[in-house]
């Protein structure tokens, strides 16, 4: 039904503390997600929403049997959290914060595999099995359960993409945004593979965008190994080259990380090219049909 | 971040980067004044953030005072057009004069991080002072990498190997190492995105020397660095830009006529395209992020407004955390204190929605209602028609 979380899923957020931390775990606790910690160092022993705050992660993890967390901590501290997390043997991470610095993902991506912990972000909207559980901030209501994997590098993007999905019919099975930055921890790839498993899961749409190789890596998987049909949208097709546009990875460098790229990329393995974002949803549909 | 290259070079010296004797200035009369002191043949090199300079003129060696005064009047208070600054250039407000010195080589140097490897990457190749993708793309094989594992950091061995491969024999071998080890201190310790020398030369008497320097930093990171916050060069940026940077919103100018206010920056890139297709061109990237209050977007609409170009505005927003209510407030209140001469397109979606219609449906504003993408892609098209 799912891939990496689901209703028995059992989840600390740190940072719970804090304006966005607090107001996302309630969002969180509304949907049904199994929020059984919070994490701020030096308020352990305080309830949140009715939740026992915890001043370190191996405590919350010792005392509840949490095994996933959201982090809601600012960018200077943020690769401790998730390094604190993985240390304290979390199986998934999902950082929401933006904003970290590249040298500190660089040492955190390491970290993490070499703890043979899956890093969702950072700078994403987090993960969404709908109907059962969410790690994130996206907007529970416009999901809806179904079949359909959703992997993507934006948030309001996905939003985007999931309600038109919903609008045509078609429930998701997972959704999963994959963060925005230079580096982070599950790529489209590591994402695909988890589709490609998953039984319930019975189609998948990836919206990539400019900067990186990314896309074009996925594209490679998808023509080798991948079972399913595969939708991909690219945003970024009139993008200048050298600017930065808002996410630290979404950039032209040069001659690479291109829209045409990726979409020749994407064509080539045989993923079915959305060209209009507005028409996304329908495609789908007639499609799958 | 970018800084100019005598910026550049001025930490390459705190970090025991070899670089010509020289210094920077805003008139030519201080030009001459420096190249009377270092004495000999000169380097003059307009500084402004774009690469390409040498091409583009902005780089002339010459002999004695008079010459380089000459260059440097010629150069400064001009745009200068190079492959990346656009049809109108960069305005030259700074010179920096060097002493020039007689070379026999020159390689290429750069150090970024790889996304894949998500590790520090040096490239380098015997082919220098070229554009280095054209190196990459036709001679492939004249490139070497050497990837740093953050665990154990920039190993010696490495530093030989990056040596080795540039053809430096034993007589090299110690200070192009220490040329290795220090730019890679450099990268690590002030949170560098991309370092690169191109050329890096050996002079006529066997010494390394940076002839040119380029650093862009991490963004993300300058706030354990306020210093090199200082190092930023307002003139590079545009006006507009500035301005946005300083309400929290993340604004960039393109050529078009149809403005964008987008929440997210997927979406906004995505919007962008839209109206690309519907036969149009974005004046504009404006993405006012996800916990925009009713003042960001407020401004946004202003500073999107004050671009003369833009005939039309596109507001596109998905509510999530930015409620569609707080956006209506905005654009309410931003509609309310200037003349809004252009047409208005909103499409909105997702929290509060209704709420958000309501306020803009009773604010006598004039605007034009899209019930979806395809429908605010089409009232863009329509426009562009008429």
């Amino acid at each position: 039904m799912s891939i990496l979380v689901d209703k028995d899923t059992k989840v600390i957020v740190q940072g719970i503390t804090g304006s966005e931390g607090r107001f996302h775990a309630e969002r969180m606790l509304e949907y049904g997600t199994q929020v059984v910690a919070g994490m701020t160092p030096g308020k352990g022993g305080q309830e949140v929403l009715g939740v026992p705050v915890f001043d370190t992660l191996a405590e919350a993890v010792e005392q509840t049997g949490a095994n996933a967390s959201v982090i809601f901590v600012p960018p200077a501290g943020a690769a401790d959290a998730v390094m604190e997390a993985s240390a304290a043997g979390l199986g998934v991470v999902v950082c929401i914060t933006e904003g970290i610095p590249t040298l500190d993902m660089v040492k955190v991506k390491h970290f993490v595999n070499d703890h043979g912990t899956v890093l969702i972000g950072p700078n994403c909207p987090g993960i969404i099995s709908p109907g059962q559980t969410k790690l994130g901030i996206m907007p529970g209501p416009i999901h809806k359960q179904g079949s359909v994997g959703v992997v993507s590098r934006s948030g309001t993007l996905t939003y985007e993409v999931v309600d038109q999905l919903t609008r045509a019919g078609l429930g998701q099975s997972t959704c999963v945004g994959i963060g925005g930055d230079p580096i982070i921890g599950q790529n489209f790839l590591d994402i695909l593979r988890r589709f490609n498993a998953d039984d319930r899961t019975e189609a998948v749409v990836m919206i990539g965008e400019i900067g990186g190789r990314a896309e074009e890596d996925a594209a490679e998987y998808v023509k080798a190994e991948f079972k399913k049909p595969v939708f991909g949208f690219i945003a970024g097709r009139t993008a200048p080259p050298g600017r930065r546009m808002g996410h630290a990875g979404a950039i032209i460098s040069g001659k690479s990380g291109t829209a045409e790229d990726k979409l020749a990329a994407m064509r080539e393995a045989g993923i079915h090219v959305v060209e209009t974002l507005g028409e996304l949803g329908e495609t789908v549909r007639r499609t799958l049909k | 971040m970018k800084i100019h290259e005598f910026q550049a070079k001025a930490l390459f010296r705190r970090y025991g980067i070899p670089v010509p004797e020289g210094s920077a200035a805003q008139t030519a009369a201080e030009i001459k004044e420096m190249s009377r002191n270092l004495g000999g043949r000169v380097a003059v090199k307009a500084q402004i953030h774009a690469g390409g300079r040498g091409k583009g003129g902005g780089v002339k060696v010459v002999e004695g005072p008079d010459a380089a005064f000459g260059a440097a009047e010629a150069m400064l208070g001009r745009p200068l057009v190079t492959a990346q600054t656009g049809p109108l250039g960069q305005i030259v407000r700074q010179i920096l004069v060097e002493a020039a010195h007689p070379f026999k080589h020159e390689y290429y140097v750069g150090l970024t991080i790889d996304r894949t490897l998500a590790r520090p990457v040096f490239m380098v190749s015997p082919a220098g002072g070229m554009d280095i993708e054209e190196v990459a793309e036709k001679t492939p094989e004249l490139i070497f990498k050497e990837a740093v594992d953050p665990r154990t950091g920039l190993l010696p061995f490495q530093c030989r190997n990056l040596a080795a491969k540039l053809g430096w024999g034993q007589a090299l071998f110690r200070s192009g190492s220490s040329l290795f080890a220090n730019l890679y201190r450099l990268f690590t310790e002030l949170d560098a995105s991309l370092l690169e020398i191109n050329p890096l030369v050996l002079t006529e008497d066997d010494k390394l020397l940076a002839l040119d320097a380029k650093i862009n930093f991490d963004d993300n990171a300058l706030f354990r660095h306020p210093e090199l916050g200082e190092l930023a060069d307002p003139y590079e940026v545009d006006p507009l830009e500035l301005e946005a940077g300083r309400y929290g919103l993340n604004y960039i100018r393109l050529d078009g006529n149809i403005g964008a206010m987008v929440n997210g920056a997927g979406l906004a890139m995505a919007t962008m395209d839209l109206i690309k297709q519907a036969g149009a061109e974005p004046a504009n990237f404006l993405d006012v992020g996800g916990g925009a209050n009713a003042e960001m977007i407020a401004n946004g609409f202003r500073i999107i407004l004050s671009d003369e170009r833009v005939k039309a505005l596109l507001i596109n927003i998905f509510g999530g955390i930015l409620r569609c209510d707080v956006l209506a407030k905005g654009v309410i209140e931003a509609a309310s204190k200037e003349k809004v001469s252009v047409p208005i397109i909103i499409r909105l979606e997702g929290t509060n929605v209704e709420e958000g219609r309501r306020l803009l449906d009773e604010s006598g504003l004039t605007f034009a209602v899209a019930g979806d993408l395809k429908e605010a892609a089409e009232k863009v098209a329509a426009l562009v028609r008429d």
